[in-house]
């Protein structure tokens, strides 16, 4: 309490604003939130038993304190009441500079060799949790690799990978709990991956047959799961990130002890519902987390050409967010950074933003050759000298967690999977032709049932134009 | 086969006044007389209505005066104990009801919370249900609006309030791409009954970007259902009704209704959301009209009744998706059919019904399908101007005329 009643003045500030408060003067800043429940003056709270009341605007004082406020400090100090709190006057015209001298500093715990940096702080992984990390890491490099070669032969239509951005996926994923709701963007099938999405389940949504839970509907990487709390990928950009406020506002109206945790990209923050949905969440005091996988490139347009400020992290403290920058691809540490961000967006109830700085290695997707707008050099060299996996490798390995055995035996053991699952779903039968209509309302109307019965009159009529595979 | 056929010169009809009509052409309306066709347009004066049209009239009985034109309320709400409100209140009495009911339902929007809302639909509901419940946001609408959608799929109700229809055009996005298709890629896994509400309309002299008719805009997204409501009865039935659908519903309410009087049961009740409203029975011609048109519709109902007809009016309520049973029920009966609407006359819900009835029940047609509606122009501030884009009792008439001879 004490801490938000802090001005930037002196002690008799602090005083006053506690007199004020205790009185029951009009100024009502936006810290009253825990005083206002213990004023007698206040009105008893009626209606429903809703103890959280959320901040109210501030007010500008009444005349008469304020007039009393300005005497006090004619002298000593310049001051006005503005929305929003005091705001020192200067007689200097100096303008805030566009960028720091120094960029915000980035954690990281494990050195580019997957060395323990000496004093580092940094949430302790048991045996268990951490070869599952990598395990799973391992896992989503291998799908997303026979799941590319498989569209590049014709097996599959579309596929995007995550090929560099593993720890994120994964760590993130780890810090987490089942309870927590996940809201994508499209480039982190590794949080479902950890969660407990087969590969065969992926392999079912990316053939579109009838096993897939979305029914076919949607393209390859647009996975959906209401078991594991991972909504549905909606490919338009950054619209799940209001999503995962609207998620988070009925998580703590509903006082769950779990956030809501949204993924986008570098390019994601430059869309309007990537400022809003911040303000949004500041304001409303949700319990969400925004993670930024800041990969250097969005399609072709480099971070350089995105926005001009120093990446994203800078632009939490805007919308009053707090808000960290993390090395992506330093599993050790993207996992306790979200441990430690999702333990304060409960407990304060509040936003967080996490900057991962990453490389997408991979192309956009498979419509994309990325060799046309940067070299292959750099490509290259982001996938050895950053390679996420194998400082992390480096790390358990020097922990006696791993060994070269294991490795073969996981990554044999997976490619085996993985070619069984895609062969499966290949076979499986497709979503029949009633699913085209189903699902559009909770109950099929009659326009849309007139129109199912138009559409089969016309295979009948027409068999031979109508796919073999696609049952009606 | 499956596309909708639009009738010819549907589309590519221009507008235009005319002061006389011309006789000839509208002697023997047949329906292969499609020129008549051409001539779809508002009626500057009314000059035309008093000409009789000779032995075309279909008119049989007395040309007494008929003092109550309009039918009283229908006897199903027959309830001699109920309560009187205004628009607005029944809209928020329904509101309240179905958050009392069910402690999921919530509002957000921009002033809903303590200022109650720029046009007091949300009064009182944030000292009575707290300010979470009654979200105050800040300004943007396609950020409130993915707010409600991500809501709704972690299992709330929310109800999310334009202050006016005109600014979801912001939030088009998320209505079209996350709140319409979610549910149907998300394989069932997920549901958003939401609610998105707002007022819309030609008010008085609120300029044109505050005077849009969104449900042109949005009729075509798929996997979300559109009613409008005109009445006190019927907006709070609506309401409530569209709180408990599973669906995302976007619930039309206009400027200038939120005053209108009436009684209403105090027992609760809901209106379905798929079905439309008979007004006033008739044998003549079917009027089709939703939102405040309805009331231009009744007032030259008083007016052609005084004349001989007998128009049978129908408030369609629910734009998305048509009640074809009521409306193809009315013109297997009457064999006419005017529609009446505010919506621009390109790509609105008069274009869209026109071309479902043609479609549907083309065989019971006697003449083309009429359809009155707004000039495609922005709507103007200056208040004669304003009142001449919307369609008005007078033009009503001649068109009933025109249609019946």
């Amino acid at each position: 309490m004490a801490l938000h009643l802090r001005s930037s003045f002196s002690s008799k500030s602090t005083l006053l604003n506690i007199l004020r408060h205790n009185l029951g003067f009009g100024s009502r800043s936006h810290v009253t939130r825990h005083i206002r429940q213990i004023l007698p003056h206040d009105p008893p709270l009626r209606g429903s038993q809703n103890p959280i009341s959320r901040l109210c605007n501030t007010m500008a004082e009444p005349e008469t304190l304020s007039s009393f406020v300005q005497h006090e400090y004619a002298n000593n100090h310049q001051v006005m009441d503005f929305p929003g709190g005091k705001v020192a006057f200067t007689p200097e015209i100096q303008f805030i500079s566009e960028s720091d001298k120094e960029r915000v500093p980035c954690y990281r715990v494990l050195d580019d060799n997957g060395q323990l940096i000496t004093n580092s702080q940094f949430v302790q992984v048991s045996e268990e949790v951490a070869v599952k990390i990598y395990s799973d890491m391992v896992t989503l490099q291998i799908m997303d690799n026979i799941f590319y070669e498989a569209q590049r032969q014709g097996r599959l239509s579309f596929y995007a990978t995550a090929i560099g951005e593993e720890a994120i996926n994964i760590a993130s994923a780890a810090a987490l709990t089942p309870q927590d709701v996940i809201f994508p963007q499209y480039r982190e099938p590794g949080v479902l991956l950890w969660r407990g999405f087969t590969l065969q389940e992926f392999a079912n949504q990316c053939f579109g047959n009838k096993s897939d839970y979305g029914k076919g509907r949607q393209m390859p990487v647009h996975y959906g799961s209401n078991k594991l709390n991972y909504f549905t990928v909606s490919a338009t950009i950054a619209t799940q990130l209001p999503n995962a406020v609207g998620a988070a506002y009925s998580l703590k109206m509903d006082k769950k002890d779990a956030c809501a945790v949204t993924y986008f990209g570098d390019g994601g923050t430059s869309e309007g519902d990537f400022h809003a949905a911040l303000n949004f969440a500041a304001v409303m005091e949700a319990p969400v987390l925004f993670i930024c996988r800041n990969n250097g490139w969005a399609i072709s347009t480099p971070t350089s050409d995105q926005f001009r400020s120093d990446g994203v992290v800078v632009k939490g403290r805007a919308y009053g967010i707090r808000s960290i920058r993390v090395d992506g691809n330093d599993a050790l540490a993207m996992y306790s950074a979200v441990h430690t961000a999702r333990e304060m967006a409960i407990r304060e109830q509040r936003p967080i933003l996490i900057e991962a700085l990453t490389y997408r290695v991979g192309h956009h997707s498979t419509s994309d050759d990325s060799t046309r707008y940067r070299s292959a050099g750099e490509i290259e060299w982001w996938n050895k000298a950053r390679n996420p996996l194998s400082r992390f490798r480096t790390w358990i390995e020097s922990n006696g967690w791993w060994s070269d055995k294991t490795e073969s035996d996981l990554r044999s053991r997976i490619k085996k999977e993985m070619l069984e699952a895609l062969r499966v779903a290949e076979k499986t039968e497709k979503p029949n032709l009633q699913n085209m209509f189903s699902d559009v309302y909770d109950v099929p109307p009659s326009n849309l049932r007139e129109q199912e019965l138009l559409v089969r009159q016309t295979i009948n009529s027409h068999p031979q134009d109508y796919p073999s595979d696609v049952p009606l | 086969m499956s596309s909708i056929i639009h009738g010819a010169g549907a589309a590519t009809t221009t507008l235009s006044t005319f002061n006389s009509i011309d006789s000839k052409i509208l002697v023997a309306p047949s329906r292969t007389n499609l020129s008549v066709r051409s001539q779809r347009y508002i009626v500057a004066g009314s000059d035309a209505s008093k000409k009789k049209f000779g032995s075309g009239l279909r008119v049989r009985h007395s040309q007494k005066l008929i003092p109550n034109a309009v039918a009283t309320k229908e006897a199903d709400t027959s309830v001699s104990t109920g309560h009187e409100l205004l628009l607005f209140e029944a809209l928020q009495e329904g509101l309240e009801e179905e958050m009392d009911r069910d402690p999921h339902v919530c509002v957000m929007g921009e002033d809903v919370g303590h200022y109650g809302g720029s046009y007091k639909v949300t009064k009182g509901l944030a000292d009575k249900f707290g300010d979470l419940r009654v979200l105050d946001t800040p300004i943007c609408e396609n950020a409130f609006t993915g707010m409600g959608i991500g809501a709704a799929m972690t299992g709330l109700r929310p109800v999310i309030e334009g202050m006016n229809m005109g600014f979801l055009l912001l939030a088009f996005n998320q209505i079209s791409n996350n709140c319409g298709m979610l549910h149907y890629t998300s394989g069932g896994q997920f549901t958003i009954p939401v609610v998105i509400r707002g007022p819309g309309g030609v008010g008085r002299q609120l300029g044109a970007e505050h005077s849009q008719r969104l449900e042109s805009y949005f009729q075509s997204i798929p996997g979300i259902q559109m009613v409008a409501c005109s009445t006190p009865y019927n907006a709070k039935g609506l309401m409530k009704a569209a709180i408990r659908s599973e669906n995302p519903v976007i619930l039309f309410e206009h400027v200038l209704l939120y005053n209108l009087k009436e009684k209403i049961p105090d027992e609760d009740y809901i209106c379905n959301l798929e079905e439309a409203e008979m007004v006033r029975p008739g044998e003549h011609i079917t009027i089709l009209t939703y939102s405040r048109m309805r009331y231009h519709v009744m007032q030259a109902a008083k007016t052609l009744v005084n004349k001989g007809y007998d128009p049978e009016v129908i408030d369609i309520r629910s734009l998305k998706p048509f009640d074809l049973h009521t409306i193809g029920n009315s013109v297997k009966k009457t064999h006419r059919v005017l529609i009446v609407e505010e919506c621009m006359r390109t790509g609105g819900i008069g274009a869209s019904l026109t071309a479902a009835i043609n479609e549907n029940f083309h065989d019971y047609l006697d003449a083309p399908v009429m359809c009155l509606s707004s000039q495609d122009v922005p709507t103007p501030y200056a208040g004669t101007l304003e009142e001449w884009t919307v369609v008005q009792p007078a033009q009503i008439v001649t068109a009933v005329e025109q249609l019946c001879q």
